[in-house]
Formats: C-alpha cells, structure tokens, sequence
C-alpha cells in the first residue's frame, strides 16, 4: 500500500510537468466538446433548394414561394433550363430541384391533375430521403389548398378514411440533437485521453530504458499496473465532471437521472479502457506500434458505437462485435441514465459486461506485464 | 542528390526492418474498411417496437402485420398498459411504442378517422425521427388502400429522382468518408511520430550535422510514407471498387492523382504538428486527440455540413478531409472532372504549402 | 569467505546463438569484482540473468543465497542495479528520483528523507536537488543512479559500463565510490570497458564469445599472461 503512494505520486507530477501535453489534456477535450457538439446534427435544414419554372404562372409561383416560406428549403436561385441546373448540382451549387413543366397550370385545371419533376442529390441517401419527405409535404399542403380552392364534390359516394398519426418524441420533445451528442462526445472525449495515455504509457518507459531499473526491483506486478492505472483513473473522472458541467451550464442537456449512478458505472468503464492501455502497451516495443493499435481500435469503437449511426442498421455479424466494444455500453448507460432517468436495475446487464471486460482487460494488463525476459 | 538518395534508403529500411508496424500501418486500414464498409449504415433495419393495442380488432391487426411484414420493424412484445411505456423505454431495447386507441374500426367507420400514437425514444433524435417518418409512411399506404374507391382530384404528383445514388445506398455516402479519415489519421500519424522519434533519440541532431540541408531530412523521412500512403489508398479504393461496388464515373488517373494530393497535404501536416512537439508523445496526442473527432464529425464524412451552425460551416473549410470528400464524391459519384475541382484541388495544394512553408520556418527559427 | 555470487554453467541461447555459454564463477563478499569483455560478448546478458530480468536457459545460480530460477524477487530485495542506459526520470527532480526509488523499495519516508540529505550533501548536489534530473551533464546523473542503487543498503551492486561516456576526473570520483560501498561490506559486480579500470577490480573475469576464457586477480592475470597491463591482457585473450 506504502509502495503504491509513491507510484502514484510520481505518475501524477510526470502528467503536470510535461508542458506540451497539459493543454490538450486539460483545454483540447472540452474546445472539441463546445464545438464539435454543435456540428453533429442530422437535423435537416437549409436545403439548398433551386427551381426551373417552364410554366409561369400563378400556380407556379404560389407553389414556390410554399418553398421560399418553409424553414427547410434555402432557394438559391432559378435556373432557365434543365442543363444548367443539372451543372449546377454536379457544382455542389444546389441539391435539391424542381421542375415545373409548361402548362402545369391549364392541366392541372382541365386534367385535375399535373405532374412536377423533383431531382435530388442522393449521394448521402439519409439526408435525400429526409429531403423527399420534406418536398412531399409542402406539395401535399399546397394540394389540400387547390382542392379547397378549385372545390368540386368528389365524384364518388365512398368518402374517404383517415388515419391520424401524432408522433411525440419522449425524453427529448423538440429532437434536439444536442442533448444526444453532447453526453456521446463526452464518452468519446473520456476515452479517448484514457486510452492514448495509458497505450503510451508502459512502453514509453520501456524506450527510455527505466521500466528496466524499475524491474530490479522487487515491486509486484499488481503494485506497478495499479500505481500507473489509477492517476488516470482519476483523470478519466475529472475530464468527465468537467464536461458534464459544460453540458449542464452551457448546452443545458437534462440531467434526469442518479449522477451517482452515472459516476459508479464511468469508475469501472474506464478500468475497462485503462487496462486496453496498458495491455497494448506491454505487448508492444515501441510508443509508435502502441499508438497505431490504440488508434486501430479507438477508430473502431467510435464507429461503432451507436453514437453516429444506429447499432440496429448493421448487418448481424457486425452487431455480435459491437458486444465487445465499450464505448457501446458507456454510451447507451449515458442516455439511459442521464435522458431517461433509468435505475441500477435497468442498466445492469450493461454494468455486468463491464465489470466482467475490467476483469479481463486489467487480468492481461497484469499477465503481459512481464518483469523478467 | 547521392547523399540524399543513400539517406531515403536508410529509411525505407527503418520501416521495412520493423514488421509489427508495417503489418499495422498496411493491413489495419483494410480491415477497417472492410468493417465500417458494411457496417456504418444509417438505413433503418429490424428497429424493435413494442405496441399498446387499445382496441384488437381487424384493423389494427391488418396495421400490426403490415409494420411485421417491413424489414424495418420487429415487433418485439405488446404491453397492455400506458405506464409498460416507461419501463421498456428504460431497459432501452425498445425503440418506439405504437398505440392504437380504442374501438379503432368503429371510429374509422363512424366518424371516418382514427387516431395512432408513435410514441418514439428520442435520446437518438435521428432515429426516433426515422422511425415516426417510416410507420407515418405504412400506415398512410395502408389508408391509400382503403380508400382505392375514392378518387382525389386535383392534385399534384410530384416524380421524384434520386440522382447519384438511386438505390439510396449509405455505402455510397460513407465509403469516402472512412477512405479520408484512414489516409488523413494514418499519414499525419505516421509522420509526426518518425519525425519526433528522432528528436527524442537525439539522431536528429546527427542527421543535422551531415551536409543535407533540412528540407532534404524531411523529404527523406517523408518519400516513403508517402508510398505506403499511396499503397494504402489503392487498396482501400480497389476495395470499394470490388468489395462495395462503387462506381468510378470519372477518371480513375484523376481520382489517383487527387489521392496523391490528399496524402501529401495530410503529411505535411504532420510534418508541422512534428516542429511543434517535442517528444512522441506530444506529437501523437495531437494528431490523435487533435484529429480524430475534428476530421470525423466536421468533414461532412457523416453530418451533413449544410445543417451546421454557419460559423461551423466556417470552420469546416479548414478541415482538409472536407475538400478530399467533395473531389472523392464528384469523381466517383457524378462523375465529374477537373473543370468541377480544380477549386477543391487548389485548396488542398495551398494547404499543403501552407503547412510546409510553416514548418520550414519553424525549423529555421529552431536551429538559429 | 562468503560466496555471494555463484554461477554453474549458466547458459542463455537465443534460437541458434548462444549468448552465455555454460559459464562457471563465483564472487565472495565485499568484493569488487570486474567483469570485463569486448562488445557483444555476453556481459550484459550475463548480468540479466544475475539481477533476475533474464531467465537463464540452463545451468544453475545463486544471488545472495537466493536461486535465480525460483526466488528472484528475493534477490531483488538485496541488489542495487544501474543500467548502461541511464534509467532514472528526466522529468523529475533529483530528490523525486531518489524518493520514488526508495519508495518502491519499501524504505519508510522517514528513512528516505534522511536518506536524501546524506545523499546530496555526500554528492554535493545541493544546489541542484530540485532541479530537473534531465538537466544535469552526464557524470552527475552517474552519480545519482549509483547512489540509488545503494539506496537500499543492498548486499550486491550490478553496475553496467558505469563509467561509459564520463570524464577522468568524474570517473576518479566514481571509482571513489565505489571504494567507499565497498569498504563498507557492499560486493560490487560491475562491467567494463575502462583497462584502467580493471586494475582497481581485486578480481577479474574476461569474457569472450559467451564464455569466461580468464579470471583471476589483474596481478596474477597479468603474470601468467606476461603482460605489462590489464589492456595487454585483454589484447592477447580477445585476439585469440
């Protein structure tokens, strides 16, 4: 116990002597938290909307200006011809384009009905599907308008049934994204300094040859991974109240659930990480090899974590490796407990597999650590 | 020129002689593209959705199989009561619940309309929008069906075309992401940390001294990483040719050209984070710490940059992944040419020159 | 006299090379015993092995009473080692130094602190003791690693090349030292280039090609070699 003191204590002057790291321990994390909390959005708006109007009339123009009022649509300009408009989208000038044909308007009066031409940039097939919808909507409006206005009884005595959908959105009314990815990024944020600084860690001592002295001595092997493992531990947990402060004063993201709960679970997650650390960094010989596999699999958990695209929409094979990613568990256990208020009981399978990767990852961490050659 | 000749040589041996990372530097990319190739995806697939059936008549059953029948949704318990809503939404399984009221047929044939709730988990706003639209979108085909007799009139139908990208394929969207972030992380990584090693093994100050002058100990350290950049991103786009079927509508010597480009803008920028770290350490926290997420989320590789906050918009530009994105879609995608990217192209060649002419200067300031 | 050191064909192969071929010794207590070689013959393998971070591939021997197969962190509690390498922290003070290293040897604060104050005053650090150890010219960071590995009160120091890269006068005050551990009943095991150094050895061992080819005092090596000096008696075994 009298041992471990003194590791830690020296682990912890190391981490605030060196100069160059202190910033983008201490100041880094939260620039890319307040920032990049900002950026991550799916939420679907300033279409970059342009139209080609063949037509002219009052039909036509009422139409747009329906496109010029929605908040979801940014017109950028008309085009005279459809080749100019289609340049223009291979430009990246617009996205999304409407084609009004000639005599919309005489055929939408004498046929009762018209066609319109709608073009949009697929290349992100989420965001055109989102943009579809949106088009849908405003030309569905604009019909109900025309039908009241152009009123004829239908011509059938079958009168028609409606099915009313309400959606509401639980835990997060307005869909703000914001409450979503600021927690998320702060997983990601936690994880990140956690794992790069424990990777490096071991076999940065190994390089400048002190591991060696280190190892004439009698210290236990538990000893020394616990001494390296807890500065960063205690890391971990600052790095993660400080954020969520920010998240609490700053995006005002509802902190509903036990933080006690909150702080229980980020305790043993990043055991989880910190022994990844030190694994990797026993088993390899240099700071370069272990920042490459930490990065190999920072990159992977990352993405697959749920965080950016949903876990449900991979293929089945890739949803059995996201059991085994962490950052998995951590950020489903930050949405349950902080958005949706959820107890102990309802996040324990997560806390089990937890506890259960803590054992195994500081197991390897202690078993690859290997004082004699 | 013999001199420098002798020196990339000694260099290339230094990365060739270490195995473990060669192994990791060549064969982590592919793996990575393999995986997040088929697996980043946000189309909707098997979302688990519990339903509250007020009513249990034939209508709401016919509802209830048509969202069954859709790959997009499985059914995954009924709860009988409004307070279940809580509890399933807390054990996180469930995504959305539906809710039928009560005597549902009877009210759609009396009163000619009937109300479903989707009441959806919004912690992942995306989703729980995706989800609202799409059984918004069932159950309006299944009224359709119900009122076949009843013909609307006056309207307009508008077509709509899904250029690019007709089938609406995430592949499409984010295999030129994953390319970016592999080369961007993997070159600045790689080059920064050589650079850096050497300083703090204090081989640079030998390098120094011999009569190279230090633009050529950069270049020399650089040139081969930038043929293992440049193997890296033939794989990784021979895969994405033949492994996700991605089409080349452009030019594939442009689309190796603009590689090139890319790989040396990423390298000089770790060139640069190299002049101001002074050890390993420093130097891959920052182009770890410093890149991963920046590159990720502002690269429009899975955000949309257009629904950013506009000083973000801003910011964006001076991501260089942002532009490689933009010239790897047009040459792929629309099939454009130099004439749609030379913009694009002269913003990536500016960086680079950017990124290089500081780092020479720095390193002058160093040796005075 | 006590024998504090004893190897029996104690042999490390790596693959096809082998390294340490069957080698046979012993060193007595508070004896200075100098283990010479050229480059890559073995020395610093050898030591490994000895100081308990090697595992021998055969053959038998004890440290301090303890095996080096089974009970090698008991033999760490009663050596001191100091690497060819300087391994103590740069980023960290000459008193952090010594009071992390004592710390893992399980000294008490107390002890490490009075401990220090002999240290530095014996070193003439005074003015440097909170200075960063990375900041220090060679021979003084010699010094300090020498003084921790004594920190302990250690039955045995190992001392690889101590003296590698140091100037005359500093490694005059180095071998002072380590007269002065010596003469306080510490055994001092420690390798060489120095010839010179040699002659300060009361015994000596020369290793060629993984294999003790002399060992014997330098005046007697010196005799049967009929040699002038140590540097004559190298020459001669390590020409062949």
């Amino acid at each position: 116990m009298k041992i471990l003191g003194f590791i830690i204590q020296k682990e912890f002057k190391q981490i605030f002597r060196n100069k160059g790291m202190l910033p983008i321990i201490f100041v880094m994390p939260f620039i890319q938290l307040l920032i990049l909390s900002n950026a991550a959005t799916f939420d679907i708006k300033n279409i970059k909307f342009s139209y080609i109007d063949n037509d002219h009339s009052t039909y036509s123009r009422e139409l747009i200006s329906k496109f010029e009022a929605s908040k979801y649509f940014h017109v950028i300009t008309d085009f005279p011809s459809e080749k100019k408009a289609k340049l223009a989208m291979l430009n990246g000038d617009v996205n999304v384009i409407l084609e009004i044909p000639k005599y919309f308007e005489r055929d939408l009066q004498k046929e009762k009905y018209a066609n319109l031409s709608v073009t949009i940039n697929a290349i992100d097939g989420a965001s055109a599907g989102v943009e579809n919808v949106y088009v849908n909507q405003i030309i569905q409006n604009f019909n109900k308008n025309i039908q009241v206005e152009l009123f004829q009884p239908s011509n059938s005595n079958i009168a028609s049934v409606d099915i009313l959908t309400i959606p509401s959105f639980w835990y997060n009314k307005t869909l703000n994204y914001k409450t979503y990815m600021v927690p998320g990024i702060l997983v990601l944020l936690v994880t990140m300094i956690t794992l790069f600084l424990s990777g490096m860690n071991i076999v940065r001592e190994k390089e400048i040859g002190t591991l060696e002295q280190i190892n004439v001595t009698p210290i236990k092997k538990s000893q020394f991974i616990v001494g390296k493992l807890f500065p960063f531990w205690v890391l971990g947990l600052s790095i993660l109240t400080v954020g969520l402060i920010i998240a609490k004063v700053i995006f005002n993201v509802p902190i509903v659930g036990n933080l006690m709960l909150m702080y229980l679970y980020t305790s043993i997650y990043i055991l989880v990480i910190l022994g990844i650390g030190l694994f990797i960094s026993n088993f390899t010989e240099t700071q370069q090899q272990a920042m490459f596999i930490s990065w190999f699999f920072m990159v992977i958990f990352i993405l697959m974590s749920g965080l950016f695209t949903p876990i449900e929409s991979m293929p089945n094979w890739a949803q059995r490796i996201t059991d085994f990613n962490p950052i998995k568990y951590f950020v489903e256990v930050m949405r349950m407990v902080m958005l949706k208020g959820s107890g102990f009981i309802d996040i324990l399978p997560q806390v089990l597999k937890t506890v259960l990767f803590a054992l195994i990852m500081n197991g390897l961490a202690v078993w690859s650590y290997k004082k004699t050659t | 020129m013999k001199l420098f000749y002798v020196f990339i040589k000694k260099e290339f041996y230094h990365i060739i002689r270490d195995r473990r990372s060669l192994f990791i530097l060549l064969g982590m990319p592919i793996i990575q593209i393999l995986l997040f190739g088929f697996a980043i995806t946000n189309e909707i697939n098997n979302v688990n959705i519990a339903i509250l059936d007020h009513s249990k008549d034939v209508t709401t059953q016919n509802i209830i199989n048509k969202i069954s029948a859709s790959s997009y949704f499985s059914i995954k318990q009924f709860i009988e009561r409004e307070s279940d809503i809580e509890k399933v939404f807390k054990k996180g399984k469930i995504k959305a619940v539906l809710i039928f009221e009560n005597d549902f047929s009877k009210k759609l044939l009396k009163n000619s309309h009937a109300t479903v709730q989707i009441i959806a988990d919004a912690t992942d706003p995306n989703t729980a929008n995706t989800i609202s639209n799409y059984i918004n979108a069932i159950i309006q085909s299944y009224t359709q069906e119900l009122n076949k007799d009843v013909v609307v009139s006056y309207q307009i139908i508008p077509i709509s075309h899904m250029v690019y990208n007709p089938e609406l394929k995430s592949v499409f969207m984010f295999v030129p992401g994953v390319m970016t972030v592999i080369l961007m992380l993997v070159s600045a990584m790689m080059t920064s940390i050589s650079i850096t090693r050497e300083k703090e093994l204090g081989t640079m100050e030998i390098i120094l001294v011999s009569p190279l002058k230090p633009i050529q100990v950069i270049a020399g350290k650089v040139i081969p990483y930038v043929f293992i950049s440049i193997i890296n991103a033939t794989i990784i786009i021979l895969l994405s040719l033949f492994i996700f079927k991605m089409p080349v509508q452009g030019s594939l010597i442009l689309l190796g050209f603009e590689n090139v480009i890319f790989i040396v803008t990423a390298l000089a920028f770790g060139i640069l984070i190299s002049t101001i770290s002074a050890t390993q350490q420093t130097a891959m926290m920052i182009s770890l710490m410093g890149l991963m997420l920046p590159v990720i989320i502002l690269s429009g590789f899975i955000f949309p940059i257009e629904s950013m906050p506009l000083p973000l918009q801003i910011i964006s530009n001076i991501i260089p992944a942002k532009w490689f994105i933009i010239i790897i879609k047009g040459i792929m995608l629309k099939g454009v040419g130099i004439t749609y990217l030379w913009k694009e192209t002269l913003v990536l060649i500016a960086m680079s020159l950017f990124f290089i002419g500081l780092s020479t200067k720095k390193y002058k300031i160093r040796l005075e | 006299m006590e024998k504090v050191i004893e190897a029996k064909s104690l042999t490390k192969s790596f693959g096809d090379f082998t390294a340490v071929n069957a080698i046979t010794f012993h060193v007595e207590k508070g004896e200075i015993f100098g283990f010479l070689g050229a480059n890559g013959a073995g020395k610093t393998t050898a030591m490994k092995m000895l100081i308990g971070i090697s595992n021998p591939t055969s053959g038998e021997a004890k440290v301090a009473g303890f095996d080096v197969f089974k009970q090698r962190e008991s033999i760490k509690n009663n050596i001191g080692y100091m690497s060819q390498k300087f391994a103590l922290y740069d980023d960290l003070t000459v008193k952090e130094n010594i009071t992390f290293f004592g710390g893992i040897y399980g000294l008490s604060r107390e002890v490490i602190k009075s401990k220090t104050q002999v240290l530095i005053k014996e070193l003439n650090l005074e003015e440097v003791e909170n200075q960063l150890v990375g900041s220090l010219p060679l021979g003084w960071k010699q010094k300090i690693s020498f003084s921790v590995a004594l920190l302990h009160n250690p039955k045995i120091v190992f001392l690889d090349e101590p003296t590698g890269g140091v100037d005359p006068i500093t490694r005059r005050q180095f071998w002072e030292m380590i007269y002065k551990a010596a003469n306080q009943g510490t055994t001092i095991f420690v390798t060489t280039h120095y010839m010179d150094e040699a002659e300060y050895c009361d015994r000596v061992s020369i290793m060629v090609n993984g294999k003790i080819e002399a060992l014997d005092t330098p005046k007697n090596l010196k005799n049967s070699y009929k040699a002038d000096s140590m540097n004559d008696v190298f020459l001669k075994l390590a020409r062949g």
